[in-house]
C-alpha cells in the first residue's frame, strides 16, 4: 500500500459550553491515499463538517481539539504546527470548498479579486500576474469569458457558476488534497451533475485528492472510490463504495440506503429512519444507534461497538459482525415506538 | 443611481419644509415677539409700526403666509436683534459650524470605527471592555458637562489650549498666515474632543456589533481556509462588509452631533450656528431661528443622502440597483 496523504487518527473536536462538553467528532480515524476520492456520508449532525474543519483546524472557540488526535498530512503533524505554519497550508496545499456559494464568497469583492488573492497571500506574486492567474483558472473552472466574468460580482452569477468560482478558488494552488463540504447540496439537479463532472476531471488532471462531505448516497456513488459513513461523532463503516452498495453491513448504512429515492422502483413513500441524531452533548451509552435501529438488542444498549473487520477494507461498527443471526429478527425501533406513543 | 438621487432629494425637501413649518408653528405660538422686551422709551406706536412692517400683527396663517411668500422670492429675513439681513448672518457663521462638524464627524468615525474593531477582535479581553466602559462613560456624560470639564482640565489645570473663541485676540493679529492657521487648529481641539467623545462611543458600538454580525458569515470562513491571516481577515473582509450598515449610522449621527455643537459652541464661545441660534432663541429673532432651523435641517437632510450614496457606492448589490 502506498504511504498515505492524510491520516487522521482518534480525532475527537469537542466544543466546551456552559451547557456542557458537547462531543461532536469522537475519535474518527481514516485516512486518504494520494489521488484518491473519499466520500464522507452521514445526517446533519453526525459531525462530518467539524470533521472536514478540524482537518484544516478552522475549528473556533468553544470548540478544540482535543490532545491525543493526530492528523499526518503529506508526512507533517498538522496539529504540531504554529498558526503562521498552518495558514501556509490552507489554500496551499489543502483547499475547501463549501455549501452555499453565495454567502461562502465575499460580496464586496469581485470574484476576480477573491481568486486572485490566493497566491497572494502565499507568494510574492504580483497583481497583475495573480489577476491573470485567477482569469485562466476561472476559464478553467468552465466559466465562459473568464476575462469579463472575472470583474463580477458573486451576487451576479447564478449558483452554479457560483461554485464554479469556489472550486476555481481552491484549486488556484493546485493544492493535494480538496475538501468539498456539501459542494452540491444548494444546487439544482442538473448543476449538481455538472460540479461532480468538473471535480471528477479536475481530480484526474491534477492528480489531487478529494475528501467529499455530503448527506447523499447517490453523489457518493457517482464521485467517490471509497466511502466512509459516519453517525453520532463517529465511523460506523467504511468501504469501497462498489462494496459498500453491494453489502452495506451496519443498519444505520441499511437505512441511509433505503431511504434513498430511486428512479424507476415503485414505492409509495420513502423508508425513513426514525427519530433523530442524538445529541452530542449526550451520546448513548453502548451502539449510539440502537435506539432507531431494528435489529438492537440487550448487548447494544449495553457494549460499545468497535469497528469489526467485515472483509477487505470494509469495517462495520456493530455487533452483527459477531452475531449476525440477530439479522433475522428486526422489530420495530425504540425511538419509532416512542414517537408512536407521544 | 441618478433615480435614487433624485428621489431622496425631493423627500429630504418635504422633511425641511415640515420642520420649517412645525418650527415656524411653535415659534410663533410661543408668547412674545421681538420686540416684547424692547425699550420702554420707545413710543407705543412705533413698535406698532415695527410689527406691522414684520407681519406680527396680523393671524398667525398669515403670518406664514407672509413668510412663505418671503421665502419664495429667496429672502431669509431680516435678524431684528442683530439689526443685519440673515443671509449675511449665515454666511458668517455657517462655516465655522460646518468646520466644527466636518472634523467632529471626521475624528468620531477613524475613532469610533477603529475601537469598534480593536473590540470585536478582541471580544470579551480586557481591550473590548475596557474601552466599551470609557467610551460609554463618555457617552452618557451632558455635552455641556463634558465641555466644562474640558475647559477644567485643560485651560486651568493643565493650561495648554485655548478654550474660547476661534483666534488668540490679543496676539492674533500680529501672527503670520502660518501662526494664524496653528492657532486656529489649537482652538478648534477642544470643542472638536468634546464632540468626538460624545459620539464615537455609539459609532464604536454600531462598528463593534457590525464586525461580530460579518466575522460569524460563511465567507470568513473561506478565507480562512484559503489561508488569509486574521490580521488581513478582518481588515480587508470583514471590515470591508462591517462599514456597510455604518455609513448609515453617519447619516443618523449628523442630528446629535448638531444638537451637541450647539451647546459646545456655546460653552467654547466658538462663534457658529449654534451660538448664533441659542441667542437668537432668547431675543425671539424669529427670522434668524427659522434659518438656523432650515440651515440644520438641510444639513442633515443632504448628510444623509450622502450616506446613501456612499452606501451604494461601497456595497455592488445596491449599486447594480
Amino acid at each position: 500500500m502506498t504511504e498515505p496523504l492524510l491520516s487522521v487518527q482518534d480525532l475527537r473536536t469537542y466544543f466546551r459550553t456552559s451547557a456542557g462538553v458537547a462531543r461532536a467528532v469522537d475519535g474518527v480515524s481514516f485516512e486518504i491515499a494520494p489521488n484518491e476520492s473519499v466520500g464522507v456520508v452521514g445526517e446533519s449532525g453526525c459531525g462530518k463538517s467539524v470533521t472536514s474543519l478540524s482537518l484544516l483546524r478552522l475549528i473556533q472557540r468553544p470548540g478544540s481539539i482535543e490532545p491525543g488526535s493526530k492528523i499526518a498530512f503529506e508526512g507533517t503533524d498538522l496539529l504540531a504546527l504554529d498558526d503562521e505554519a498552518m495558514r501556509k497550508i490552507r489554500g496551499n496545499r489543502i483547499a475547501m470548498i463549501f455549501q452555499e456559494p453565495m454567502t461562502a464568497l465575499n460580496p464586496v469583492f469581485t470574484v476576480g479579486a477573491q481568486l486572485a488573492e490566493v497566491p497572494r497571500v502565499h507568494s510574492s506574486i504580483g497583481k497583475r500576474d495573480a489577476w491573470a492567474r485567477a482569469v485562466e483558472m476561472l476559464g478553467t473552472v468552465g466559466i465562459p469569458d473568464p476575462a469579463e466574468r472575472a470583474k463580477s460580482y458573486p451576487h451576479q452569477l447564478s449558483g452554479g457558476m457560483r461554485q464554479r468560482v469556489m472550486i476555481g478558488m481552491a484549486l488556484m494552488l493546485s493544492p493535494s488534497l480538496l475538501i468539498a463540504d456539501e459542494p452540491t447540496t444548494a444546487l439544482d439537479v442538473t448543476i449538481q451533475a455538472q460540479i461532480l463532472e468538473l471535480l471528477a476531471d479536475l481530480r484526474a488532471r491534477t492528480a489531487m485528492s478529494v475528501l467529499l462531505i455530503t448527506h447523499d448516497l447517490g453523489v457518493v456513488a457517482e464521485s467517490t472510490s471509497r466511502v466512509i459513513v459516519m453517525y453520532a461523532g463517529e465511523i460506523v463503516e467504511q468501504a469501497d463504495v462498489r462494496e459498500l452498495f453491494a453489502k452495506p453491513h451496519h443498519p444505520y448504512t441499511e437505512g441511509l440506503m433505503a431511504a434513498m429515492p430511486r428512479a424507476g422502483t415503485k414505492r409509495e413513500r420513502l423508508t425513513v429512519i426514525p427519530g433523530a441524531v442524538p445529541s452530542p452533548y449526550d451520546w448513548p451509552a453502548g451502539c449510539r444507534f440502537h435506539a432507531r435501529c431494528p435489529y438492537a438488542w440487550e448487548r447494544c444498549e449495553r457494549e460499545h461497538p468497535p469497528l469489526y473487520q467485515i472483509g477487505a477494507g470494509h469495517v462495520s461498527r456493530c455487533h452483527l459482525a459477531v452475531e449476525p443471526e440477530r439479522r433475522n429478527t428486526p422489530h420495530v425501533p425504540l425511538a419509532a415506538q416512542i414517537g408512536a406513543r407521544a | 443611481m441618478r433615480r435614487l438621487l433624485a428621489r431622496r432629494l425631493l423627500q429630504g425637501l418635504a422633511v425641511v419644509w415640515l420642520v420649517g413649518t412645525l418650527t415656524f408653528t411653535l415659534l410663533h405660538l410661543a408668547p412674545g415677539d421681538a420686540f416684547s422686551y424692547h425699550d420702554r422709551h420707545i413710543p407705543a406706536d412705533v413698535i406698532e409700526r415695527w410689527r406691522h412692517i414684520y407681519c406680527l400683527d396680523r393671524p398667525l396663517v398669515a403670518q406664514y403666509g407672509c413668510y412663505l411668500r418671503s421665502m419664495a422670492s429667496g429672502n431669509l429675513g431680516y435678524s431684528i436683534s442683530q439689526q443685519r439681513p440673515v443671509l449675511d448672518i449665515l454666511i458668517d457663521y455657517v462655516p465655522r459650524t460646518i468646520e466644527l462638524m466636518f472634523f467632529s464627524l471626521l475624528l468620531s468615525f477613524v475613532a469610533g470605527i477603529g475601537l469598534g474593531v480593536l473590540e470585536a477582535r478582541h471580544r470579551g479581553g480586557f481591550p473590548d471592555w475596557g474601552s466599551r466602559a470609557i467610551a460609554l462613560f463618555f457617552y452618557s456624560m451632558p455635552d455641556f458637562w463634558l465641555a466644562l470639564m474640558l475647559v477644567l482640565l485643560f485651560a486651568y489645570w493643565v493650561p495648554i489650549l485655548p478654550i474660547s473663541g476661534m483666534e488668540d485676540v490679543i496676539n492674533g493679529p500680529s501672527f503670520s498666515g502660518w501662526q494664524r492657521l496653528v492657532d486656529h487648529a489649537r482652538h478648534l481641539v477642544l470643542p472638536v474632543i468634546s464632540l468626538v467623545l460624545l459620539t464615537c462611543a455609539a459609532i464604536a458600538r454600531f462598528q463593534r456589533a457590525a464586525m461580530l454580525d460579518v466575522m460569524r458569515m460563511e465567507f470568513v470562513v473561506t478565507a480562512r481556509a484559503k489561508g488569509v491571516s486574521e490580521n488581513v481577515i478582518s481588515r480587508h473582509h470583514v471590515l470591508r462588509n462591517a462599514l456597510l450598515p455604518i455609513i448609515t449610522v453617519a447619516g443618523l449621527t449628523l442630528p446629535s452631533l448638531l444638537g451637541g455643537a450647539v451647546l459646545v459652541e456655546l460653552v467654547f464661545s466658538w462663534p457658529g450656528m449654534g451660538y448664533i441660534t441659542a441667542a437668537a432663541i432668547g431675543n425671539r429673532d424669529y427670522a434668524l431661528v427659522m434659518a438656523s432651523v432650515l440651515v440644520s435641517s438641510v444639513l442633515v437632510v443632504l448628510g444623509n443622502v450622502a450616506a446613501d450614496l456612499l452606501y451604494a457606492l461601497a456595497d455592488p448589490r445596491v449599486r447594480a440597483a
